[in-house]
C-alpha cells in the first residue's frame, strides 16, 4: 500500500533524532503553558484579543499596507514590493549590488528560506553568513531548519560538537556553553567584515512605521551595529496597528515561543541612522514579500495569516514531534506549515495536498496558538479542497459507498446485522487495504453489529421497571 | 471549537443518538447511557434510521458524502428534544464540524439547530440537568483520557466533576494529557505509523498512571488504545464512563 509521505519519513527517522524532537518540544511546550497559566487568571482571552487585532488586519491588509509603507518612506527607510521568491532575491541582490557589497552577515529570518536567498546569493558570488546559533548550525551542516523557532530540533548536542570540531572550531566538546563560546568567538569579527545584513521582522506598526525584531542572541543587535545597510524581508501579513499593541504581542510571542516572559533582545526601529546618532546602518531597506501570500489572502483559510510564527502548534503538535520538520518539505511545518505551504503554492496546491492530511485534528494547535487560529478548521477546508480538485491522497479510502449506506437506514440495518458493514465503519474506514493498516498495529474489537438495537426494543417493550427520577 | 451555550434542560424526554461504534462494537456503552438516563428520569427515544454522524467522509475531505448523511441524521431526528451521544467527537461533528461543511448549503440554518440540540453525554448531565454528583461505589483507582473533540466543549469539566463525586474513586491525572491516542478516524489508517506511535505514548503513561480503569467519552479513542494494547499483551481495562456510572449505581448501597 502506498503511504503518506509524512508517515514514511516519521518511520524512517533514526532514534536519536526522533529522541531529539520529542524532547525538544514536550518541554517547550510544557514550559510555554506553565509561564502563562502562572501569571495569567485567564491566558485564553489574551490569545483571543490577540486574534481578534490580526484578524483585523489580515482583512484590512489593502489600506494598512500603504498606510505602513507611506510611514516608512517619512521616517527615511527604502520600501520595496516582491510579489515572487525570484523578485525579492532580485531586490535585495540589487541593493546589494547597487552598493558593492560581497559579503552579508543574517539574523534569523523564515523569508529568506522561504525564497532560499542564501543560494540565489551565492551564485551571484556574494557570501552570506548565518548569525543565529541555530541556524549558523544548519548552515555550517548544509542542512536545514527543522522548526520555525529552534531550527536545530532535530539535532543533539552530540552532533553539534561533532561538526564543530570537523569544521576545525575546536576540539570535541559538548556542553551548551562551550558551543555557544565558540559559534560567538567566530561570528564576532565576522560582523565587521560585513557590508550589509538582512533581518526578518517580527512586527511591523502601521501607525508609526517602527520595525520590531526580537532576538535572544543579540545576534540582531551586533547585525544593526556593525554593518551600514540593513536590509528586513517582511512578509505582507506582518503588520499590527498600533505602537501599542506591541505589549500583548511581544508578551505572547515570547512566551508562546520559547517560555521566556519577554525575549532577550528587542529592537525597535524607526529608520536609518539620523544626524547626531553614533551607530545604526546608514541605509535601512523593507523587502515585503508576498510570494503566495496573496493566494491565502484569497482563500477561505486566510486566518492563517494571523501567525506570529512563535513555533507552539509545532512543539504541541503529536504529528510533529513522530515526524519532524523536514516532513513537511519547506520551511514551514507542524501545523501552522500544514496549511501555510500548499496555500502558497498557488496552483501547484497539489504538491503539497498531502500536508493538511497529516493531522488527527486533535485540536492542540487551536488551543495554544497565541492569536487562536483555528488550525483544525482550515486542515479540513484544505482537505475538502483537494477532495473537490479531485486529488488522489494515498491511504484514503473512498467515502461514497459509505454515504450511500448511512443515508439508507434498511440497508445500513441488513449491513450491520450481517457484520458486512465492518468494511464501512470509521475504525477501519471502508475497504479491506484500509482494514489492513488499521490492523497492522491493533486488534479490532468484536464484532457486534446490531446488538443494542434488539436489546433497546425489548427494552422498550419491557413494562416500565420505574426510571428513578434522583435527578 | 465551537460549543453551543444553552439553557439547562428541564424536559422529561430524550433522544438517543448510539453512534456507529456502538452500533458495531459497543452496544453495552450505548445500554448504559440509556440506563443512566433513565436513572435520571428521562424517557429515552432511540429513533430507528439513525446511522452515523457523517464525521469519517467529512475529516477525509468528502464534504458531499458526509453532507449526504449530516442531512440524513437531520431527518433520522427530526423534533426539538436534545439529542444525547456517548461520544464527545460526534457530538463536536454535530455542533461544530456539520455547520462547517454546510456553510456554503442552503440549509445550514437547520444543520445548525440540530448542533444545538445535540449534547455529549457528560455534558448533558451536569450542565443541562443539573446534576453535580453521583451515587454509588466504586472502589477504584481510575483515569480520565480526555478525548480531543471534547477540548473547548462543556465535557471535560463535566465528566471529572461526576468522577470526582464517586465515593471509593480515586481519580489520577496522565501525564502529557493534552497528547492526542493518535485514532483520528481516516488518520490512523492514512498514517498508521504515526498513529500507532501515539497511541504507545499514550499507553506508556496509562502504564505510569496505573489505574484500574481508563475511562473516556469516547470509545474510538478507546478502542484503538484497547486495539493496541491487545496486540502489545498489555492488559488494559478501558470503558466508557457510562459504565463506570451504571457499575458505580450497581453499587448503591
Ligand atoms: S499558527 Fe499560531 S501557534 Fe502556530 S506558529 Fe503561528 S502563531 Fe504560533
Amino acid at each position: 500500500m502506498k503511504t503518506q509521505p509524512i508517515d514514511a519519513f516519521a518511520e524512517g527517522m533514526t532514534a536519536e533524532m526522533r529522541a531529539a524532537v520529542h524532547e525538544g518540544s514536550k518541554i517547550g511546550h510544557e514550559k510555554r503553558t506553565k509561564l502563562l497559566f502562572d501569571h495569567y487568571a485567564n491566558p485564553n482571552r489574551l490569545r483571543q484579543l490577540a486574534g481578534e487585532i490580526k484578524q483585523h488586519v489580515v482583512e484590512n491588509l489593502d489600506t494598512y499596507l500603504p498606510a505602513l509603507e507611506s510611514r516608512l518612506v517619512a521616517n527615511g527607510v527604502r520600501v520595496h514590493w516582491a510579489s515572487t521568491a525570484e523578485s525579492a532575491c532580485e531586490a535585495v541582490h540589487g541593493i546589494l549590488k547597487a552598493r558593492g557589497a560581497r559579503r552579508l552577515v543574517k539574523a534569523k529570518t523564515m523569508v529568506s528560506e522561504e525564497i532560499e536567498l542564501e543560494k540565489y546569493l551565492s551564485d551571484r558570488g556574494i557570501e552570506s553568513l548565518e548569525t543565529d546559533l541555530g541556524e549558523f548550525i544548519v548552515q555550517l551542516d548544509h542542512d536545514r531548519p527543522s522548526h520555525i523557532i529552534k531550527p536545530i530540533m532535530h539535532k543533539n548536542r552530540r552532533q553539534i560538537a561533532d561538526l564543530f570540531e570537523r569544521h576545525g572550531l575546536g576540539p570535541y566538546d559538548d556542553e551548551p556553553a562551550v558551543i555557544t563560546q565558540r559559534a560567538r568567538q567566530f561570528l564576532r569579527h565576522k560582523y565587521l567584515e560585513a557590508d550589509a545584513c538582512v533581518t526578518g521582522a517580527n512586527f511591523m506598526v502601521a501607525e508609526t512605521g517602527r520595525m520590531v525584531i526580537v532576538t535572544n542572541e543579540g545576534n540582531s543587535r551586533f547585525c544593526l551595529a556593525g554593518t551600514p545597510c540593513h536590509i528586513a524581508l517582511v512578509g505582507i501579513e506582518k503588520i499590527v496597528p498600533a505602537d501599542r499593541d506591541l505589549g500583548l504581542f511581544l508578551n505572547l510571542l515570547a512566551r508562546s515561543g520559547t517560555a521566556q516572559q519577554l525575549t532577550v533582545y528587542n529592537e525597535f526601529i524607526l529608520g536609518p541612522r539620523g544626524a547626531g546618532q553614533p551607530d545604526g546602518p546608514e541605509e535601512v531597506h523593507v523587502v515585503f514579500v508576498d510570494n503566495g501570500r496573496s493566494d491565502v489572502l484569497a482563500s477561505e483559510c486566510r486566518d492563517i495569516l494571523r501567525c506570529i510564527r512563535c513555533g507552539a502548534c509545532l512543539n504541541v503538535c503529536p504529528v510533529y514531534r513522530q515526524a519532524s520538520g523536514h516532513a513537511y518539505r519547506g520551511p514551514y511545518s507542524g501545523p501552522v506549515g500544514a496549511v501555510l505551504s500548499p496555500l502558497m503554492l498557488g496552483e501547484r496546491f497539489a504538491e503539497k495536498a498531502d500536508l493538511p492530511k497529516a493531522s488527527s485534528l486533535c485540536g492542540a494547535c487551536n488551543e495554544v496558538c497565541p492569536v487562536d487560529i483555528p488550525i483544525p478548521d482550515l486542515l479540513l477546508r484544505l482537505r475538502d479542497k483537494a477532495f473537490a480538485l479531485g486529488i488522489r491522497s494515498p491511504g484514503t479510502p473512498p467515502m461514497g459507498a459509505w454515504a450511500v449506506l448511512a443515508s439508507h437506514p434498511v440497508a445500513w440495518r441488513a449491513a450491520m446485522a450481517g457484520g458486512a458493514i465492518l468494511n464501512y465503519l470509521p475504525t477501519k474506514l471502508v475497504p479491506v487495504r484500509a482494514l489492513r493498516a488499521w490492523e497492522s498495529s491493533r486488534d479490532l474489537p468484536e464484532w457486534r453489529g446490531g446488538a443494542f438495537r434488539s436489546w433497546f426494543k425489548r427494552h422498550a417493550k419491557a413494562p416500565a421497571s420505574g426510571p428513578n427520577d434522583h435527578g | 471549537m465551537h460549543a453551543p451555550k444553552r439553557s439547562p434542560y428541564s424536559g422529561k424526554r430524550v433522544q438517543l443518538m448510539a453512534t456507529c461504534l456502538c452500533d458495531a462494537f459497543y452496544d453495552s456503552t450505548a445500554l448504559a447511557t440509556v440506563e443512566v438516563l433513565e436513572y435520571l428520569g428521562m424517557e429515552v427515544e432511540f429513533p430507528e434510521g439513525q446511522t452515523c454522524c457523517g464525521q469519517p467522509a467529512f475529516n477525509g475531505g468528502d464534504w458531499p458524502s458526509s453532507r449526504k448523511v449530516v442531512r440524513h441524521t437531520l431527518e433520522a431526528f427530526a423534533g426539538d428534544l436534545p439529542i444525547i451521544v456517548p461520544s464527545g467527537s460526534c457530538a463536536a461533528m454535530m455542533f461544530h464540524g456539520a455547520p462547517l461543511a454546510f456553510e456554503k448549503e442552503g440549509d445550514r440554518d437547520a444543520v445548525v439547530a440540530l448542533g444545538n440540540r445535540t449534547w455529549e453525554l457528560g455534558d448533558f448531565i451536569v450542565n443541562g440537568l443539573g446534576v453535580r454528583s453521583w451515587p454509588g461505589y466504586f472502589d477504584s483507582t481510575v483515569a480520565y483520557h480526555r478525548s480531543c473533540h471534547t477540548r473547548g466543549t462543556g465535557t471535560p469539566e463535566a465528566v471529572a466533576t461526576l468522577l470526582r463525586s464517586i465515593s471509593g474513586l480515586r481519580l489520577v491525572e496522565l501525564g502529557e494529557a493534552e497528547q492526542c491516542c493518535g485514532f483520528g478516524g481516516t488518520f490512523s489508517v492514512t498514517f498508521p505509523h504515526i498513529s500507532a506511535a501515539m497511541g504507545e505514548l499514550k499507553l506508556d503513561h496509562v502504564g505510569l498512571a496505573m489505574p484500574d480503569v481508563l475511562v473516556s467519552a469516547d470509545m474510538s479513542c478507546l478502542m484503538h488504545l484497547g486495539g493496541i494494547a491487545h496486540r502489545d499483551g498489555v492488559p488494559l481495562k478501558a470503558i466508557h464512563f457510562a459504565e463506570l456510572l451504571m457499575q458505580a449505581l450497581a453499587r448503591l448501597a
